[in-house]
């Protein structure tokens, strides 16, 4: 196996009038898993469109284990569940798998990735047939039975419920711990923080943070603790650890938090008359925002 | 070998699509029950010598093996449609290897329409020699091969919805230029006919009636069509890897 890992340079991608991706630099090494992270239309899958070798980009270059990308899916080492896609007909699930297994030259057991991605009971229905949830473990089977050194998921959850979600990543996971790079989309930051090495985070066509995940939650997990809290002074709260900005609502105030839980134990010990408590976490979209300093 | 496997589940997929299959076979033959059913006694077509029955079923073995072959062209829109396609681009699965899949499904469908179609004539009286058999059936599946990439490159250009009319008006344009339906004999009309590949695929059938076969003109014309479709067929599937 030809050694490095993927370079994304200067990578630029505009259709029409849209800057789907305006200059973007990673480099991915071997065996990391790395979630691309952000809102819809920030470019991840437009990113990974041009990481397969599926898009040119218009400027910048792509390389995957020193090669263009489709050299490296010609050599078999890429494996990819797209965003968008569905199965075609007429095969049962075990066919379709075996069928995209004998593409590659090193494949993994059908029976293995059936049971991996726990399609065991539906192995003989048609894919037709399948309700959505199934459809999506199918895909992932299909991009896992090549046995890829980068396996590549765009958003592989979205169409699932929280049980085949979490069962999802652990078979995900399985896969990983054989040495494997990983690179997947999301726009859950609880999946990258609990699934990824790293995290690269996007917004409007560029990276506006990398990192591991739990620098990028600090960075983007703004909380605010609102409480109910007559006659208080506004200075008094702002010099509680942990507390950023302070605002008063009538008898209500809010506290922005750069670390709420060094906050939220400051805050009760002085102020035992506090009520109605609540935390809340700014939502990504919030601050990815934030992060770019848009106020659109 | 590795492709065969990916071969012989698109066969596989083709036969399991009993719609496509019903349809794909069930509609010349139909036509042609409808056409030459009533005629069956006819055994001296318009002075030609040629009896009815006959004279129909190698005119429905050139349109509806067109029809066939070019079929492939609707089910690769539709597995565009599904992103399949593009699934498919991120395996090693070469080019080459994956017209050949789908050449070979295309003639699949071609050769159960032929067998379909023939068993019918049979039915109705049709008696060949068996050199007559064989020669007209080579030389119809030779015909072929330009359809195949054309089939392809409309499913590669088109979407499910627009590609059905698209492949009936094509067939229907093919079939009357290339005088499935009546025989183009002289003038302009003929010299347009002999240009195009539905007129030589009309040909081959009527070596089962006494025709000559292709010309050099008609090998030529062949070669070229076929040698320009694929070009454009292959263009077309390098440039859709496009979510659609």
């Amino acid at each position: 196996m030809a050694s490095g890992g993927i370079e994304l340079q200067g990578l630029h991608k505009a259709f029409g009038p849209v800057r789907a991706v305006d200059g973007i630099d990673v480099s991915i090494g071997r065996g990391e898993t790395v979630a691309l992270l952000g809102p819809n239309g920030a470019g991840k899958s437009t990113t990974i469109d041009m990481l397969l070798g599926l898009l040119p980009p218009d400027s910048g270059s792509v390389s995957v284990f020193g090669k263009p990308p489709q050299d490296a899916v010609a050599a078999g080492a890429v494996g990819a569940m797209l965003q968008t896609g569905n199965l075609i007909r007429d095969l049962s699930v075990r066919e379709l798998v075996t069928m995209v297994a004998s593409l590659y030259r090193d494949p993994l057991r059908v029976d293995d990735v059936l049971t991996l991605t726990g399609l065991e009971d539906v192995a003989r229905q048609r894919t037709q047939k399948l309700s959505g949830g199934q459809t999506q473990r199918v895909r992932f089977a299909v991009a896992l039975v090549s046995n890829p050194e980068l396996l590549v998921l765009d958003e592989p959850t979205v169409a699932m419920d929280v049980e085949s979600r979490h069962a999802f990543w652990t078979s995900m996971r399985e896969f990983a711990s054989g040495g494997k790079t990983i690179l997947f989309a999301t726009h859950y930051l609880e999946e990258a923080d609990a699934y990824a090495d790293r995290a690269v985070l996007m917004a409007r066509g560029h990276v506006v943070a990398d990192g591991p995940p739990t620098e990028i939650k600090a960075m983007v997990g703004t909380r605010t603790i609102r409480a109910t809290l007559p006659g208080a002074g506004v200075d008094g709260l702002a010099a509680l650890p942990g507390v950023t900005h302070v605002e008063r609502r009538g008898d209500s105030v809010v506290l922005s938090c750069s670390d709420s839980d060094a906050a939220v134990r400051a805050f009760l010990d002085r102020y035992p008359d506090a009520r109605d408590l609540e935390i809340s976490g700014a939502g990504l979209e919030q601050a990815f925002l934030l992060l770019t300093g848009d106020e659109e | 070998m590795r492709s065969l496997t990916y071969t012989r589940f698109e066969l596989l997929r083709v036969l399991r699509s009993r719609r496509f299959v019903f349809l794909a076979l069930g509609f010349p033959l139909a036509l042609y029950y409808a056409i030459a059913a009533p005629n069956r006694n006819e055994l001296d077509l318009g002075g030609t010598g040629i009896s009815a029955p006959l004279y129909f079923m190698v005119g429905l073995a050139s349109f509806g093996t067109m029809n066939a072959m070019m079929s492939t062209g609707a089910r690769i829109a539709a597995e565009r449609a599904v992103g399949w396609n593009r699934q498919l681009r991120i395996t090693p699965l070469s080019t080459r290897d994956y017209f050949r899949a789908k050449v070979i499904t295309g003639y699949a469908m071609a050769l159960l329409t032929l067998a379909v179609l023939y068993t019918a004539g049979v039915t109705l009286g049709v008696s060949l020699s068996a050199g007559n058999w064989v020669r007209m059936t080579l030389l119809l599946l030779v015909g072929l091969i330009p359809f195949a990439a054309f089939g392809i490159l409309l499913g590669h250009l088109l979407t499910p919805d627009s590609i059905g009319p698209t492949l009936g008006g094509a067939t229907a344009f093919f079939a009357f230029l290339g005088g499935t339906w009546f025989p183009i004999t002289h003038g302009v009309l003929k010299s347009i006919a002999e240009s195009i590949p539905s007129y030589w695929l009309v040909q081959a059938s009527h070596l089962a009636v006494g025709g000559h076969g292709w010309s050099v003109q008609g090998w030529l014309t062949m070669a070229a069509w076929t040698a320009a479709l694929a070009v454009l067929a292959r263009r077309a599937y390098y440039r859709d890897t496009r979510r659609v």
